[in-house]
């Protein structure tokens, strides 16, 4: 099937939660074919390299695949956390649409929830 | 019938809307089962401000909220056998008792027999030392800093206990969020503790409801891609737990927002770290076999959580002053915005280092993708030139007259910076540092008590 590069918000929600200095950030899939894809590609190391400007030093990936989703706990990404952070988003409550921005994937149609905006880059490119 | 108990969530952090119950009360009104409603009004810096507001005034120190939650849903909660279970206790929970007593009396209610869970400030048992020398979690160095206030998470059973003895209402100070809903779940279905996976599911059920309408469609939205009926009015969560641990998610009739795998998804992994490994005082939890389904429109059935033996320590969290934190800021719009705030940048830079003030500073630019890089990154987005830009300084200095003169410098950008630079702002707001440590349970449980007022 015809893949085009996109961010992984085309498949994908996410939501970000802080405790001290660790963002975790849940990356859930719409539909089963675009769970395939994050599972195989949204690794430790992708999300590593996204968060890398931030201070992270580690990522851990925990799966849930029953609800087709991820969890990546982040290590050192919010500046010290909520309480020391100079950032304007203390709590890195925004990092959610930095992932959902940053995380490029080969999509296939198939993967795009009906009705989304995302489905004319495949008229278009046709 | 099966038997069902109802829990609802009327606020899930400090300073939650004030009027977010009135709907749940509406409906569980005419609900003839047990029925709850929660109030979850605790961050970590709410404690330490609690707590120095105590130390000012004995009768202080419990939520400055409590007023705005309770009045509007006393007297219809009291005389429907709605329970309320709370912790706008803060550092004073005995204080709010009183205080909700005061607001029964002026509206002339019945007078509601309250319990309140005592025993979660560290601070009334421990000496500083002994508080710093417990194995520290994570966080700063406490060592030259007075410690402002010290509080372990409690469990579920003070709150059980609190019910078996007649409360109408429960009031905790520092309490992990999950117990307001499992301690009615225990005093209800007489669950044990060693029950673990009923333990884990009562938790679970806790950890949906205590961000409020979190859950229910809000923090959710993403217009085209997530649409949310009606957000303004978004309806807070009401769960619906039946004995064999299993619930139902919902919102109250009438109400914005929604309802389905995706909000359940999400606010279940918030402040999730390892999902098979979620620990509170009760239980580890496991999220692991988790089941959603739907259950009508607006309402999703949990099922399949399991729990294994809890943490042998209690978290507990400290806190310090940590200075002050300098933060301000300027605008700058229209052609060429983007190189004038990028020069305003330079020059606070220059200033700041010139008169010598030492400590990390951020600059960051308002509409250049600010949140996710600070003003020396280069941003995948494409910015242009032109636009709406506005240039944020901040950093935390130990003396209040050094953050006042950091922020000064941004505001002399009004005359000695670039062209047409506007709308300038400047903060000065003392802030608290956290750390979380570790306590054994023979120290914290024989000073947990529950009483009755």
């Amino acid at each position: 099937m015809t893949t085009i590069d996109l961010p992984v918000h085309a498949i994908a929600h996410a939501r970000a939660g802080d405790k001290g200095d660790v963002s975790n950030i849940s990356l859930i899939a719409y539909l089963d074919s675009g769970w395939d894809i994050i599972n195989d590609l949204a690794t430790e190391d992708a999300i590593q390299s996204i968060f890398k400007h931030l201070g992270s030093t580690r990522v851990d990936r925990y799966d849930l695949p029953n609800l087709k989703a991820l969890n990546f706990v982040i290590q050192s990404a919010l500046g010290g956390g909520v309480n020391s952070s100079l950032r304007l988003d203390r709590h890195g409550k925004t990092l959610s649409s930095h992932l959902l921005h940053e995380l490029i994937l080969p999509i296939s149609k198939d993967m795009i929830p009906l009705n989304s905006p995302y489905l004319k880059k495949f008229i278009e490119e046709k | 019938m099966s038997k069902k108990v109802y829990i609802g969530c009327g606020a899930g952090f400090a300073g939650d809307r004030f009027d977010a119950s009135i709907p749940i009360v509406k409906q569980l009104v005419n609900v003839n089962a047990p029925k709850y409603l929660i109030f979850e009004v605790l961050a970590e810096r709410t404690l330490a401000l609690a707590q120095q507001l105590r130390n000012k005034n004995s009768e202080e120190g419990y939520s400055p909220f409590l007023d705005s939650y309770i009045n509007p849903i006393l007297e219809d909660c009291l005389e429907n056998n709605i329970k309320i279970v709370s912790n706008i206790g803060a550092a004073n929970p005995m204080g709010a008792a009183k205080r909700i007593l005061e607001i029964a009396e002026k509206q002339k209610i019945r007078k509601p027999k309250i319990g309140v869970v005592i025993g979660d400030d560290l601070l009334a048992y421990m000496s500083n030392s002994e508080i710093l020398e417990s194995p520290t979690m994570e966080g700063l160095d406490f060592s030259n800093n007075e410690i402002t206030a010290a509080n372990v998470y409690l469990g579920a059973q003070p709150i059980a206990d609190a019910l078996e003895k007649g409360a109408d209402i429960v009031i905790v100070g520092r309490s992990v969020d999950s117990a307001l809903v499992l301690g009615p779940l225990i005093y209800e279905y007489k669950w044990k503790p060693n029950e673990l996976n009923l333990m884990a599911s009562g938790t679970i059920c806790g950890h949906l409801l205590e961000c409020g309408a979190q859950v229910t469609g809000a923090y959710f939205a993403d217009p085209g891609y997530k649409d949310v009926p009606d957000l303004a009015n978004v309806g807070f969560p009401i769960a619906e737990v039946n004995e064999d641990g299993s619930f139902v998610i919902t919102k109250p009739d009438g109400t914005g927002g929604l309802v389905n795998k995706a909000t359940v998804t999400e606010q279940l992994l918030y402040e999730t770290h390892n999902p098979s490994s979620y620990l509170v005082p009760d239980v580890t939890a496991d999220m692991s076999a988790l089941s959603l389904e739907n259950d009508g429109v607006n309402r999703i059935l949990v099922k399949g959580a399991n729990g294994k033996e809890p943490p042998k320590q209690l978290k507990a969290t400290i806190c310090c002053d940590n200075g002050f934190m300098g933060e301000a800021e300027i605008s700058y719009a229209g052609l060429n915005a983007l190189a004038r705030a990028r020069l305003a940048g330079d020059v606070i830079d220059q200033r700041i280092q010139k008169i010598g003030l030492q400590g990390q500073m951020r600059i960051e630019i308002i509409g250049a993708g600010s949140v996710h890089y600070s003003i020396d990154e280069t941003s995948s987005y494409n910015l242009p030139n032109d636009g709406d830009y506005r240039v944020r300084t901040s950093a935390i200095y130990p003396h209040r007259e050094q953050a006042q003169q950091m922020v000064d410098e941004v505001i002399s950008l009004y005359c000695c910076g670039p062209s047409a630079g506007g709308g300038g702002r400047a903060y000065v707001t003392p802030q608290t540092s956290t750390a979380s440590i570790l306590v054994d349970r023979e120290i914290v449980d024989p000073n947990v008590q529950v009483k009755i007022i």
